[in-house]
C-alpha cells in the first residue's frame, strides 16, 4: 500500500515515513498535481511555517487537488502544521489564506503558558468516536485551532478530539477518509501507531 | 496539561554509548539503538542523543546512529553534538531526528539559532547550555564539552537564545553532571525567571525526588543518564515514584 507524501519544503518527514512503514504503508514523495489527486492515500506532513508551506503548495499547484481530495473525503492524513494549513487563516502569517476546509482561524497559545507547547498531553476522544481513543500524544506547537471552533467544525461534519492547554484546543479532526492531527502520531509511541493503523484499516475500502 | 517528560540521554562516541563524569573517563555503555528501544519500552518520553566523538572520523557515525535509533523508536529524538551550521542540522533531521541541539557553535555565532528557527521552526531548535557557578554566584557558559569558559552569563544567554529562536533550553549544570547530587535548582530558578520556553533540567539526577524538585524549580522535562545506564533504576519505576509524589507523568 502506498501513501504519497507532499513535500512542503522544510518538513522533516523521516520520522513520519518511518512510522508509516511500521504500520504497513510505503511512502513515496509526490509533487505532481495529478498524482496528488489520483493517489490512494496522501500525507500532508509535519514541520515548518504556515506562510512558507502555503506558498509551496500554491507554487507547485497542489492546492486545488488537495482541496478536492479533502472535500471528497478521500484518504488524506495531515500532521501538525498540516492540520493548521487546512484552516482559513493563521495568526502566524496574517493575510495568507489556508486551504480552508476547516472553518477555523489558527491562533497562538496565550503567553500565560510556556510556548511552544512541547511534550505529552492528553487527547480527549469525542464520546462516540470510532477513529480515536483518549490517550497521551506528543505535541510540539506554538499555534493551534482554539476550542471555540469546535461547534462550527462539528456542524460541517467533522468529529473533533480536544486537548487542554490554557483552555481547550483542537487536537485532531476526522471526516470520512480525512484525518488531521495537531500532535505527531508518529512520535506518540504505541498509541500513535495504533491511531495510524486504525486510519489505514477504515480507509481500506475507499482506496 | 503537559506531563513531565523523562528523557534518557545517550552520549555517543564513535557510534557507541559512553558515560563518564564531567565528560571525562568515558566508558562503554552499549549500543544506542538497542538502548533507545529499551528506554521506549520503559515509557521514556523522548530520547536525547549527543555525539561526543573526539575525532571527525568518530563523528561520521552520527547520522547512521540516528537512522538506527529512528528505526527502533516511535518517540521524539533530539540529536546534538558538533552541529555547526544549518546543513548539519538538516542532515540530522533527515536521518530521523525531530529536534536538533546546538551548543558551542551558537555561542560562537548566535545567528545560527535564528537561521535554524527560520528553516525548521523554533520547535526543532534546542539550545544546550553547560553552565558552571562562579564564586560570585553567577553561572558562566562552558563550551567545547566543558573545556572552555565563554565570557557569557548563562541566564542572559538563555534569554538571548530563546529570543533568537531556540524553542527549548537544555540546561546542564557542569558542577553537578555525573555527581548524582541533584539538579542545580538555583540555576533552574534563575533561567526559569528569564525565559518562557520549555526547560530541560540536566546534570546531577539520582532519584525521582530530585526530578520532582526540578519541576518545582521550573523544569518542564528532566534528562538523566547515569541512573538509567547503570541499571540502578528504570524510567517506569522513576515515573511510578514521581506519580506518588504528585507529579503528572505519562504511564
Amino acid at each position: 500500500m502506498n501513501i504519497a507524501v507532499i513535500d512542503t519544503g522544510s518538513a522533516n518527514t523521516r520520522s513520519v515515513e518511518t512510522a508509516l512503514r511500521r504500520v504497513g504503508l510505503e511512502p513515496t514523495a509526490v509533487d505532481d498535481p495529478g498524482d496528488v489527486l489520483a493517489a490512494d492515500r496522501v500525507l500532508l506532513p509535519g514541520v515548518g511555517a504556515f506562510g512558507a508551506a502555503m506558498d509551496q503548495l500554491r507554487r507547485q499547484e497542489l492546492l486545488e487537488p488537495l482541496r478536492e481530495r479533502l472535500r471528497a473525503g478521500w484518504p488524506t492524513l495531515a500532521v501538525c502544521i498540516g492540520l493548521q494549513l487546512l484552516a482559513r487563516t493563521s495568526e502566524e502569517e496574517n493575510g495568507i489564506e489556508g486551504v480552508g476546509v476547516l472553518d477555523a482561524a489558527v491562533g497562538r497559545f496565550e503567553s500565560s503558558v510556556r510556548v511552544p507547547h512541547m511534550g505529552w498531553n492528553r487527547v480527549h476522544a469525542p464520546a462516540t468516536a470510532q477513529w480515536i481513543t483518549t490517550g497521551y500524544a506528543y505535541f510540539a506547537n506554538s499555534y493551534r485551532v482554539p476550542g471555540t471552533s469546535k461547534d462550527a467544525l462539528e456542524t460541517d461534519g467533522w468529529s473533533v478530539a480536544t486537548c487542554d492547554y490554557a483552555g481547550d484546543f483542537v487536537a485532531a479532526v476526522s471526516r470520512e477518509g480525512v484525518m488531521a492531527c495537531q500532535f505527531h502520531p508518529e512520535l506518540s509511541g504505541r498509541w500513535g501507531l495504533d491511531l495510524l493503523s486504525a486510519w489505514i484499516e477504515r480507509t481500506k475500502e475507499t482506496v | 496539561m503537559l506531563t513531565l517528560r523523562i528523557i534518557p540521554c545517550l552520549d555517543v562516541r564513535d557510534g557507541r554509548v559512553v558515560k563518564g563524569v564531567k565528560f571525562q573517563n568515558l566508558r562503554d555503555a552499549g549500543d544506542p539503538a538497542d538502548q533507545a528501544a529499551a528506554y521506549e519500552g520503559q515509557d521514556a518520553d523522548e530520547i536525547c542523543i549527543l555525539d561526543v566523538s573526539a575525532t571527525i572520523e568518530g563523528r561520521e557515525n552520527q547520522n547512521p546512529t540516528i537512522r538506527a535509533v529512528r528505526r527502533n523508536v516511535s518517540i521524539p529524538i533530539t540529536a546534538g553534538g558538533g552541529v555547526r551550521e544549518v546543513a548539519d542540522a538538516r542532515q540530522l533531521l533527515q536521518s530521523g531526528a525531530d529536534k536538533v541541539s546546538v551548543n558551542s557553535a551558537a555561542v560562537a555565532r548566535p545567528e545560527l539559532l535564528s537561521d535554524l528557527a527560520a528553516r525548521f521552526g523554533v520547535q526543532c531548535v534546542v539550545l544546550a547550555i553547560d553552565a558552571s557557578r562562579e564564586e560570585d554566584g553567577h553561572w558562566v557558559v562552558r563550551t567545547h564539552s566543558g573545556t572552555s569558559k565563554a565570557p557569557l552569563d548563562a541566564v542572559e544567554w538563555a534569554a538571548k537564545g530563546a529570543e533568537l529562536g531556540a524553542g527549548e533550553i537544555l540546561l546542564t549544570s557542569w558542577d553537578r553532571d555525573g555527581t548524582r547530587e541533584g539538579y542545580d535548582l538555583d540555576l533552574l530558578r534563575a533561567v526559569r525567571g528569564a525565559v518562557n520556553v520549555p526547560i530541560i533540567a540536566s546534570g546531577g539526577a539520582d532519584s525521582a525526588k530530585h526530578m520532582a524538585e526540578a519541576v518545582e524549580a521550573g523544569a518542564d522535562a528532566v534528562l538523566a543518564a547515569s541512573i538509567f545506564h547503570d541499571g540502578d533504576t528504570t524510567v517506569s519505576s522513576v515515573k511510578e515514584e514521581l506519580a506518588a509524589l504528585g507529579v503528572e507523568v505519562r504511564r
